[in-house]
Order: structure tokens, then sequence, then C-alpha cells
């Protein structure tokens, strides 16, 4: 029975990649086989997390658990090892770590790198590089390993920490042995992130390219995997192939981050791993939604030093929010059921991960769901349950010896053994040393008082006169060397001392000698009188655990509780509803269910909320055609002359401010498009304003798609600078060749996927770029082009006629005045600036008679902002064209408002007030053109996401969480907490960094 | 094809020949030959005073008449009923007629390289024949104050009439020395690599040379004949002397103190420009007399947590508690909106009149010229403009008649003889 045992556990050791003996390494020397059978005694043992056993043994043999209990036969020979009193974990893992992988460093070059100038048959982006793989990478950092030691780990799964697709990871023992020892799971992980790395090419140069990148590279090996005919070989897509059927690991920088990965992992089929920032907590339903596990930073925010009351105005509520909930993500989540484990990366000092730790746990963690995340889950989430995470038998002898709970902020650890070999982190018969001693030296008494933590005490000489002296103290094993300067006195020797001392083995005793700086020696001895009081010591002032309330989004202005739908009845005021009727005076609108019910006079409420708007204005919401508001990282894909391919819907910023600033200026609803810095840009995404709302609940569902495209001085670089005059095109000639190009082999590819539909072509690429191309050939997409000269509307309209589709819109468009015959012609829409001009050689000839000659050309017009300040003001920006050409008031307010609405396909349900139509209405003070108007509602569906008197509440509200955010930031700083210093802050301007983006 | 083009060609030629007869630069007016009387106007002062129906007179460029309607009449009379009159607005730190195309470098005149250039003048490279200075006259905007803006001390700015064959013509005075103080915090990145701010290192010395420089020259100034003669130091004199204003570009709540306590121990008063932060401290920049150019009416908050409509209640504020201040656009062609911030602050809580001091006679007072600009009161230049109604508000702000020192001076623009250009090939009106 015996026998068989030891051959299974044999046979499971061969499974494995490393070996207790190193089999194929000659030895030089005498063979020393240990068979490292200890057992622990008397200890409480955690078999698992949630198996605390008491008094209880652990056996381990070759580097495994051999038996962990109660009672068991405890083999004659193994190594007796008292640890009564002493806890045992399962040592823990860290999912997230690039140990032992050195660093790729950018080159920065500064070139512009189009295509990969690697060597080698790998693809064409430098950052997909899933050929890596940890594992050869990979090099024992005894250091490194130490730091991980310290605090409990035992294994680490670690990858080359560079590029958008990283290869594999691979999960290693931190023991200090040859690397083939330590490898427990060679290729573990298939590791992604949305950083660009160490490439020095110019795409991806947007997180949505980014995004583009990693879908296309996932259909293009799956292409490559189909393609019978071998034509290309490439070693990426070989090795992306092959990492398929691993765990995959996404790092994220934000909790939108990790619903934009999430999004990704549903395409493909595959559930992502995420290993996340610490801010879940405030999209809790959307981050439980993706059902993803969790690997966790712990690396909460310091306070800020907010003592200076201009320099804590530099710190933003949801900064000063974040500080004081982030400790609380854990407990957050996992009340949620969210799966998570722990890593000590991203942290400032590694070594302070066992502090958040427990301050995780105070902020409500349970202590168990704590050890799980340490030690189960990671195991788990990367499939070694079956060698690592817990003690029970078989498994690898990974486990730390404490002195009390881990949880107990004065727990030492003692030892961390990883595969059966022992770490020494505090000596083994390492005490607590703190306490109040009576020294005495040279006739003379002192008192010696040690602080601090019992792993690094701080030690004070203090004499009969209360006077005080810092020693500097450093202790080997029972060894103990003080050093510190006394007060001048005439009558000693000198001042200056040295002792060394040994300790008695009650610990309470030190008795050795001492030299003075003459070089005198003295004996001395101290004896504890009081034993260390943590009561006594000054103890830092720990803010009381208790956070405010949560906003949606989770910045200031942000909503406590997500605006509901009413039903509502305006009663009374002038409604100006873009349909026939025109202006309706003393009139009401009944809204339910998120519709206008009814336009009319003396409706009655129905059940409805009657709000009196009499002496008001209401008109439907304004449309922004040509907004670059609520964008996360990057405006432009601009690595390329086109990136079709990209989606600005990957990147819709739900917590951008400026939603609510465009909210009050009556805006419902936005194109959110790519910016202008190459001729065909990313799609857009048309989304309304539910201020509160996760990012996908933004986008208007149903909307057709759009896609951003450029001409003229922007995609030709031409305020680039001197650098920039190597991207092809850089005239308008090859503008128009760059569209030509691209249309002819999208109608190309067109076909083939027509044919690959019909089942008749087998091997089909799928191209993301030409397949959105070919969605505006095939009148499924709609083109909004920045243009502004003639010359090049002209053209861009000639491209479209060559194709058999249309030009949806020419947004800017300031010389449409030039062509508005032609424009009408082709049907295209107009958006344009009221009265922008001068800022660069191509608007020289603008004029802010432009949006009133298309208009009566009877080309829709449109006026934009592209600008999220002027956003906010469009109504005053359409009141121009009464100025500039004389229009009447209802055809300048449909500029902003209906005309879009026309131009983005969305007039069927926005764009006027009529019933059926979506309630987005706006009340405002007065005649909404007026540059005295100011709007005092905005409705969007039927729910108020902004009213003029909450809003004042809210600044009111702000003021107060703030002052309760500094006092206990003044507090914490107060009791010792280390603080960061505020600094200025981005404000939240897209488009704002110059005439290019736009 | 080829043909449609040359028939189009043949339409722009005509409506060119038939319906544009200015040039995209005007002629200049000529002097006032006789005296004109505006009569029945709605008077705005400029300095919170409204006439309703009104009675004014100017000859020789200067106004000698201006009170409640009555029939003393000299010279030609002009029927305004029913219009709005007003001073001609005032543009303070502006680049027109320095800058005529932001983007192209060849057409910008306002950064003059290196740290310390109070020597340099803005009226002697201010263009005459800019194409964006009519369409701002256009507007309203017949005064200007031309900016340098570059390096520690960007130069010396002046007060421009707006209608003139040269700059000479143009000048009305060199008024002021202008310092970009140094921020605490320097941003790092540009527009396609947006970056962060961080700490300015460098502060503490900025602040020290700059000081230095003020100091090394109020003592150069303060000499008879300095020898030996720099003209750094020498170009400062009139802000020593009192003759001329030290503008201080600060936008930040600590910038802002920091310039004004360096300028207590200099024994100068400066004029605070930008000033995003006055708001925070109106009372304090009311009771040291400190006046303030806010040039970002029409801006987002700078602060995510800042009252989303703090820039546009910031004149309010100030109005409040006593702060003389203008509002300002930097930039050349934006500043045919100058009247629209005003209106928006007003929308946000000045009076209107208040609103309009702060475009007219404010502005004037900053720039110590209110003794010939700034209102309509007799002994002052005609400055003055017929509006269609209230200038404030975009729908009508339509002006009919602008003088300039009594000249009546063309509001055609290049941008109007596009429009009649192109109104005239489509036919319509």
């Amino acid at each position: 029975m015996r026998k068989n045992i030891l051959f299974c556990l044999l046979l499971i050791s061969c499974t494995f990649l490393w070996g207790q003996q190193m089999i194929t390494f000659p030895k030089n020397g005498v063979d020393e086989p240990k068979s490292g059978l200890y057992v622990f005694m008397n200890a409480t043992i955690f078999l698992d997390y949630k198996t605390k056993l008491e008094h209880a043994n652990l056996l381990i043999k070759d580097g495994k658990v051999m038996n962990c209990g109660g009672v068991f036969e405890i083999p004659s020979d193994a190594i007796k090892v008292d640890a009564t009193g002493q806890f045992i974990y399962p040592s823990f893992i860290d999912l997230y770590s690039s140990y032992g992988e050195e660093p790729i460093s950018k080159k920065n070059t500064g070139s512009n790198e189009y295509i990969s100038n690697k060597k080698g048959a790998f693809g064409w982006n430098e950052s997909i590089k899933p050929e890596i793989q940890g594992v050869e990478n990979f090099a024992v950092d005894r250091k490194k390993a130490e730091e991980y030691l310290k605090l409990g780990f035992g294994v680490v799964l670690t990858h080359m920490n560079d590029g958008i697709a990283r290869g594999t990871g691979t999960l290693v023992n931190l023991n200090d042995k040859r690397e083939n020892e330590v490898v427990l799971k060679d290729i573990a992980s298939n590791q992604f992130s949305f950083k660009k790395g160490s490439s020095e090419q110019s795409y991806p140069s947007s997180q949505m390219g980014t995004i583009a990148l990693i879908r296309q590279t996932f259909y293009d090996a799956l292409w490559y995997k189909s393609d019978n005919e071998k034509r290309e070989y490439n070693l990426s897509l070989e090795s992306w192939n092959k990492n398929q059927n691993l765990v995959q690991i996404f790092e994220t920088n934000d909790k939108l981050d990790v619903l934009r990965a999430d999004k990704i992992g549903d395409e493909f089929g595959i559930q992502f791993l995420f290993k996340s920032s610490g801010d879940e907590y405030q999209r809790v339903k959307e981050i439980k939604e993706t059902n993803g596990k969790f690997i966790l930073p712990l690396n909460f925010p310091k306070p800020y030093d907010v003592e200076d009351p201009y320099d804590a105005m530099m710190v933003s509520l949801a900064d000063m929010k974040n500080w004081e909930m982030a400790p609380a993500n854990p407990f957050l989540l996992q009340k949620e059921l969210v799966d998570f484990c722990f890593t000590s990366s991203d942290l400032e000092k590694r070594e302070e991960f066992l502090t958040n730790l427990r301050k995780a746990v105070e902020y409500g963690l349970p202590e168990e769901y704590a050890l799980k995340a340490l030690t189960f889950n990671p195991s788990m989430f990367i499939k070694a349950l079956d060698i690592v995470g817990t003690l029970e038998r078989g498994k690898q002898a990974n486990f730390i010896i404490t002195s009390k709970s881990i949880f107990d902020k004065d727990c030492i650890i003692y030892q961390n053994w990883v595969q059966g070999e022992k770490h020494l982190i505090n000596n083994y018969d390492f005490k607590d040393l703190r306490g109040t001693y009576k020294l005495a030296m040279n006739g003379e008494t002192y008192y010696l008082l040690s602080n601090g933590t019992a792993e690094l005490p701080v030690v004070e000489l203090m004499s009969a006169d209360s006077t005080k002296i810092k020693a500097t103290y450093l202790r080997t094993g029972n060894l103990i060397s003080l050093n510190f300067n006394l007060p001048y006195k005439e009558d000693t020797v000198s001042n200056f001392y040295l002792l060394m001392a040994t300790l008695s083995s009650d610990l309470n005793n030190w008795t050795g000698t001492a030299q003075s700086k003459t070089g005198k020696w003295f004996t001395w001895s101290a004896t504890k009188i009081f034993p260390y009081d943590d009561k006594s010591d000054k103890k830092p002032i720990v803010p009381k655990i208790e956070w405010g309330k949560m906003l949606y989004p989770f910045v200031a202005y942000g909503n406590e509780n997500l605006p509901q739908s009413e039903n509502v009845l305006f009663k009374n005021a002038t409604i100006w509803t873009n349909e026939k009727e025109g202006v309706l005076k003393n009139a009401d609108v009944l809204v339910m269910n998120g519709k206008v019910m009814k336009v009319g006079v003396a409706i009655s409420p129905v059940g409805a909320k009657v709000i009196d708007a009499t002496g008001k204005y209401i008109t439907c919401g304004i449309i922004d055609e040509h907004s670059h508001i609520c964008i996360s990282n990057g405006v432009n894909e601009g690595g390329q002359a086109s990136s079709s391919e990209v989606q600005i819907g990957d990147q819709v910023n739900s917590e951008d401010i400026n939603m609510y600033r465009q909210l009050s200026g009556g805006v419902v609803a936005a194109q959110l498009l790519h910016g202008s810095a190459n001729p065909i840009g990313g799609q857009s995404a048309l989304i309304k304003l539910r201020w509160g709302l996760a990012p996908e609940q933004m986008k208007i569902t149903g909307a057709v798609g759009f896609i951003k495209f450029a001409l003229g001085e922007n995609v030709k670089q031409s305020n680039w600078g001197d650098r920039s005059v190597t991207r092809f095109p850089q005239t308008r000639m090859g503008v128009e060749q760059v569209y030509i190009n691209y249309f002819t082999k999208a109608v190309q590819y067109d076909l083939m996927a027509k044919k690959k539909a019909m089942g008749a072509l087998i091997n089909f690429r799928r191209d993301l770029e030409l397949e959105a191309l070919a969605e505006i050939v095939n009148k499924k997409r709609f083109i909004s082009c920045h243009s502004y000269v003639q010359s090049e509307i002209n053209m861009l309209m000639h491209v479209a006629d060559t194709f058999g589709f249309k030009v949806n819109t020419f947004t800017h468009i300031l010389e449409g005045y030039k062509v508005a015959d032609k424009m009408k012609a082709h049907g295209v829409s107009a958006s344009t600036f009221a009265d922008w001009w001068g800022y660069k050689y191509e608007v020289i000839d603008a004029i802010p008679y432009n949006a009133y000659i298309l208009q009566k050309m009877g080309v829709n017009t449109c006026i934009n902002s592209d600008d999220a300040e002027m956003g906010r003001r469009l109504n005053q920006e359409a009141a121009k064209s009464i100025k500039y050409g004389g229009m009447s008031e209802e055809e300048a307010w449909k500029m902003v408002t209906l005309n879009p609405a026309i131009a983005l396909h969305l007039d069927a349900h926005m764009g006027s007030i009529k019933a059926g139509k979506d309630a987005d209405l706006v009340v405002w003070s007065e005649n909404p053109l007026s540059v005295y108007a100011q709007v005092e509602k905005t409705m969007i569906d039927g729910v108020i996401y902004y009213d003029k008197i909450l809003d004042a509440q809210k600044r009111e509200e702000i003021n107060d969480e703030r002052t309760r955010l500094l006092q206990k930031m003044l507090e914490a700083k107060k009791g010792g907490v280390p603080t960061q210093k505020p600094v200025k802050k981005i404000p939240e301007h897209n488009g704002c960094m110059g005439f290019e983006t736009d | 094809m080829k043909r449609i083009k040359i028939i189009g060609l043949v339409i722009i030629m005509t409506a060119a020949f038939k319906f544009v007869n200015a040039q995209d630069v005007p002629m200049p007016a000529p002097a006032q030959k006789e005296a004109i009387t505006l009569q029945g106007g709605r008077l705005h002062v400029g300095n919170g005073l409204v006439i309703e129906k009104s009675t004014i007179i100017f000859e020789s460029g200067k106004i000698i008449g201006a009170s409640n309607f009555n029939s003393n009449t000299k010279g030609r009379v002009i029927d305004v009923s029913g219009k709005d009159i007003y001073p001609g607005l005032i543009a303070t730190s502006s680049e027109l007629g320095l800058v005529e195309i932001e983007a192209v470098r060849s057409t910008r005149d306002v950064n003059e390289v290196g740290l310390i250039n109070s020597n340099v003048r803005a009226s002697i490279a201010y263009n005459t024949d800019s194409r964006t200075t009519p369409t701002v006259r256009f507007n309203g905007v017949l005064t200007s104050q031309v900016t340098p803006n570059s390096g520690r001390i960007s130069g010396t700015s002046s007060v421009m009439q707006m209608d003139a064959w040269n700059w000479e013509d143009a000048l009305m005075k060199d008024d002021g020395v202008w310092i970009d103080f140094p921020n605490l915090f320097s941003y790092t990145g540009w527009w396609a690599e947006p970056g962060s701010f961080e700490k300015n290192k460098e502060y503490d010395n900025q602040l020290n040379e700059l000081k230095s420089f003020l100091l090394e020259s109020k003592a150069y100034c303060e000499k008879k004949d300095p020898l030996p003669i720099n003209l750094k130091y020498g170009a400062m004199r009139g802000v020593f002397s009192g003759a001329m204003n030290l503008y201080i570009r600060a936008g930040g709540i600590k910038e802002m103190k920091s310039a004004i306590s360096m300028c207590e121990e200099l024994g100068i008063k400066p004029v605070l420009v930008g000033a995003d932060d006055a708001y925070l401290m109106a009372d304090e920049l009311a009771s040291k007399k400190i006046s303030v150019i806010l040039d970002k009416c029409h801006s987002l908050p700078s602060r995510t947590d800042d009252d989303i409509q703090q820039n546009y209640k910031t004149p309010t504020i100030l109005q409040k508690a006593g702060v003389l201040f203008c509002i300002s656009i930097s930039g050349s062609w934006q500043t045919r909106n100058l009247a629209f911030e005003a209106g928006t602050a007003a929308a946000f809580g000045l009076t209107k009149e208040e609103a309009l001091a702060t475009i007219t006679s404010n502005p004037a007072k900053i720039l110590k010229m209110d003794n010939k600009i700034g209102t309509i009161e007799i002994g002052k230049n005609a400055t003055l403009l017929v509006c269609e109604g209230d200038i404030m508000d975009m729908r009508t702000n339509k002006i009919e008649f602008a003088f300039i020192e009594g000249r009546e001076i063309s509001l055609g623009n290049k941008q109007l003889d596009l429009f009649h250009k192109f109104a005239a090939k489509y036919e319509i009106k």
C-alpha cells in the first residue's frame, strides 16, 4: 500500500517539469541525495483557505506534502520542528509579474516606421508578439525573488511585459535554483495588454487602434489556420493559434478597459482573466456582467497632501473619493460575487502588499476570501490546483510559517518554504523585543525604549532626565548592536558608544560590552521592565472606515442614483416643434415612457407629473454632428493613411464631465468622431448623453454606422512640422488616390466576401479595414468627411459617384458655399462651423454666410461644435446665421436639431417634437436662440439628466463631500500616513490641443 | 466637364463685376468733414447709462452732444430711430494685425524669440491691410490693443484704431509691457501625444530671473542718463513712471497672488490677464485696486469639480466685488465674437449695461484711455456704432454705421464680398 502511494507520487512528480534532482545534469563531486523529510508539529494549519486545523502536523518529503492533519503516523527519520503556536498557510501565488524577464527598452529612434523592420518570419506589427515565450527568457533573479518570498509568495506567473500580444507566461517557483528546477508550468498563459510597448511602429497610435489590431489578428489567425495553400509562413500567427488553449490574461488600465477587453473576448468566444487596476467598484454591475475573473492589485492611493487649500483644489472629487474607497474595492467586488486573486504588481513599494491586504480586510473583505484570493483562486485561475494552492497531500510543499494570523498586523513571517526548501524570512526563533529596558552602563542608568514594528523596532535611549536620543539598532540572530551619541557631558569620558550584547534565552535580559569613542571598554546590561504596550505608543490616527456615496459616473456631478424616466406634462410653454406646426404658444407637451405622447393645447396629465413651464421655451434637444467628447485614449488613429477598422465605439468614455457640461447647453446626442489625421479615419459612435450610464448604454440603438473621412491640410500633415513629410499622401492629388486605391480594393474584397457568404469560397481572410469600406460602397455605412476647400469637396463626390455611393455629410465644409449647387445635386448634408476661419491656409476663404447659402440652396445644413466648450453654446452658434445672411429663427434652430438628426439618419425618432418621437426635450429660460437663454432642464428619453436647480444642489453636495474628504486627508497626514502632492490636472477637452484633431 | 468649368468661371466673373465693389480690405475713411447728428436712437453710453431716445452730435472726430432727444441738430442728420447706439467695442490682449493665418508661420508676427523682449513693439508690425480686421469691425470692434505673446517679457502692446492706411495712422499709443508669469506647473506633451502637468522645477529660478530684471530695470530707469544704454531696461521706463501699464498673464490663483506680491515690492500696480482664478480672490483684487482682463469667458472651467459655468459667471463675481475688469478674446479672427462673450456674461448675472461696459468703458479705463474712448460722452472721440438692435445678441448684432473719430468707416470685408459673389452666382438674396 505504502509502495503504491510512493509510486503514485513518483508518477505525479514525473509529470511536472521540475524534479527534486537535476536528473540530466552531471554532478561535480559526490552525490548528496536528500529526502527533505520534515514534520511541523502542533501548528495552526490552513489546509486550504477554508480549512483551519488546530494543533495539526504537516509532513513534507521530496518537496511535497505527504500528510497534513491531526493524528497521523510520523516517520521516525523525519526532522521534527516544533511549531506550537505558529500558523502555517499555503504560500501565496501572484499571477501578474515579470519576475526574471529582462525588460525591453524602447529604442526611441523617433522614426516613422510603417511596417515592422524586425528580422524574421514574424507578423507585420511589432506590438503583436505571441511568439515570445516567457519561459525562454526566464532567468532566476534572487533579489527579486526575495521581495516576493518576504511577503509569503511561493509561486508567480511571469511574462514578458511588453507589447499588446505579449506571448506566454510561465508559472515558476521562487527558489534560487537552476531555472530547470523552478519552472512549474512552462506555458501557462497567453498575455495581452492595451500597451504598445517597445514597438517603434506608428500603428497603433491609439487604444481604438489597439483593439482593431487585436481583432484583426484574431481573424488573421483564423484565416491562417484554414489556409491550406499556406501562402505565407507567419511565426506570430502560428504562435497566436497555439496560445489559444491557454489561460488568456488581459491587462487593463481602468474599469472601462475591462469592459472593452471583455467585448473583444465575447467576439471570439474567449473569457479573459483580467488584470485590473483597482477601480472596478465604480462600475461593479458591468464588471460583474463580464463574468470574468480578476487579478486585483492592492495599490491603494495615498492621501493627498491638502494642507494648502489652493493645492487641494487641484485634487478632484473623484480622486479624493477613490482614495477613500479603493481599499474597499476587494470587499465591494466580493460582495457581488466577483471572483479574484491578488497581485503585488502596481505597488509603489512591493512591501506594502500585506499592509494593504490587511487594509482590504479591515474594509470588509472576509479573511477567508482574502486567503482564497492569495492561494486557492490564483492556482485555480491558472489551472495549477493539482500542484499548488492548498496543503493537501501530493501538493507541492509551498507554505509559510507565521507567528500569528497573517491578517494580524503584527504577524511575523518566519519562513517561506518553496518546493520543500526553507527560506528564512525572520529567524525562526525571532521574537518581539520591543519594550522598555533599564540599561546600566558605566555606573549610570538609562532607559531603552523600543517601539516601531516587531521586525523593525525603533530604539531610543532615555537618560534619567528624560532626554531622548535616537539609537541605531541592528539585530543578527541573538546578537544585538546599538550605537548612539550621548549628549556631551564634561564628566563622561566620551559621548559616543558602540554596544554589543547577547540576548538571554528568555529575551528579557541583554548583557554585553560597550566601547566608547576613546576606545575604552565597559560592560553593560539591560533588563526589560515593561513589555511593549501597543497603546502607550503614539498611535497613528486611523481614519474611520466609512465611505461616501457612490457616484455614477464616478466624478463630480455624478448621480448617486441613476435618474429614472418620468411621465411628465410640461404646461403652458412656447414649444418649437420643428414640425409643420412650427412654434406653438401656450402649449403643452406630454411625455410618457420616454416618448412624446402628445403636443398641443390643454393636454390632460393622465397621471403624469405636471411641470409648469409658463414663460419657458421647449425645444427638442440639440444634436451635435461633430463631437470628440467622451472618448478615451486617443481620438486619432493616425498611424496609417487609412484606419477604417478602428471604432470610436470601443472607446466611449462614460465618465467624461464634458457630457454633463454639454447637457447644460441642451445637447442630447452627439456623433463621436474620429479625428482628421488621415484620409480614411475611423468609425463613429452615435450616443445620447445618458449621464451616469455605462458606455454601451449610451450608444443609440439602431443607429446606422458612420465613418470619418478627412481631406486637406490635416491628412497631408501640412501643419505637423518639417519632419512629417514621408507619409503618403502629402498633396490633395495623393489624397484622391488613397480613396481610389482603397475603394478599388474594397470592391474586390466585397466580391470575395459575397462568394464566401454563398459558400463558394472556403479560404477567406476577413479584413476589417476593407469590410468597413465595402459597407460604404454597399450603402450600409456613411461618411462624415472633414473638408474645407472646394476642389477636394468636389473630388470626393466624384470618387463616391465612381464607386456608386453618396457622401453622406461634409463636416466643417467651410468652402461648401462655393459648390453648394453640386452638393445639392449629390444630396450630401453639410455640417459647418458658424463663423470659424483664419486658423490655417485652407480656411482663408471661409465665410460665416456658408450655412445660410447652403441652406438656401437646399442642402441639409447643420452647425457643429468640434469642441466641448462650443458644444454647450450651439444655440448661439445657430443664431449667428440670423446675423450672417438673415436666416429665419426656425430654420436656424433646425440646424442644430432636426438637420443633424437627418444627417445622422436619426430623424425617424429624433430632431423634432412630435407624438411618437423620443422625449429628448430642453426647457429654456427664453428664446433658445437668444444669447441670454439658459437651459433649465435637459431630458433624454423622458429622463431628466440636467436640471439647473439640481445642478446648484450638486455644487453644494460636491463642496460638502470635498470638505469631508479634505478633513479626512488632513487627519490621515497628521496620523503619519504618507501623502502625495497634488498636481494640476489636464482639463478634459479632446480636440483642444490644436486644430489638427478636429 | 470642361464646358461646365468655363461657364462657372463666366458666372463668377460677371458676379464679381456686378456686385462686388468693395475690396477685401476697404479703403480707410477720410477725416470727418461735416458734423453728424444721430437722431432718435437708444443710446448706450457705455458706463451703465441708457438714454432711450437720444440726439448725438459729433464734429471733427469729437462728440459735442449726447443727450435726450431734441431738435438741435447739426450737419448731416441720420435718423436712427429704433436703433441702438454703442461706443465702439475695444478688444484688449489681441493678435489682430499681427497674425493673419495661425498655422502659417510667415504670417505670424506675435512670438519674438528670447526671454526678455520688453523693447519689441507691437505697433510697428501691425498690418493695416489684414483681411481679418474688417470682419471684426463688422461686428463692432473699432479699437484693439495688439499684443506680443512669447517669452517671459513678451514686449510692448499698442492700442490701435482700426481704420488706417498704415500703422502710424492706426497707433493711438504704445500702452504697456507684457509679462508671461512663470507657471507652477508645466505641461509635457502635445496634441498627438498628450502628456501631463508636472511641477515646474524652474519656478523659483524663473521668478528670480524676472524679479532681477524688474529691479535692475527700475534702477536703470530711475537714473537720469544711465550708461551703458540698455534697450530692454529702457523700454520699462513708462512702466515705472506710471505712463504705461504692466500686464501680467497669470491664470492660477497662486501665480496671481505671487505676481501681485512681486509688484507690490516694486511699487507697481499690474493688470492681470487671463486670471482664470480671479473669482477666488475678487475681494482682494478689489481692495488692492488691481484690474483684470478676462480672456476665457467662453471656456470650460479649469477643474473638473468647478461650477460647470464658472467662466460664464466669473464676470458677475468680479462685478459684485467691485473689481475693474474687461472681457477679451485672445486671438485674431475670434475677436469678432467679443460682444457675444459679454452677452453670455449678461445671461449669467451681469446687467446688460454692465456687460456692455466690460467691452467698452472698462477696457478704456484699464488702457488709461477713458478720456478718449469707451463711452459716448461729450469730449470723447466719436468712435461709435449704430446697431440694428442689441449688439450682444447674435440675432441683432447688425452694425449699420460705424464711426472712428467721426469718420464713417466701411463695414465691407472679404467675407461679405465672397457672400455677395456666390449669392449672385446662385441668385439668392
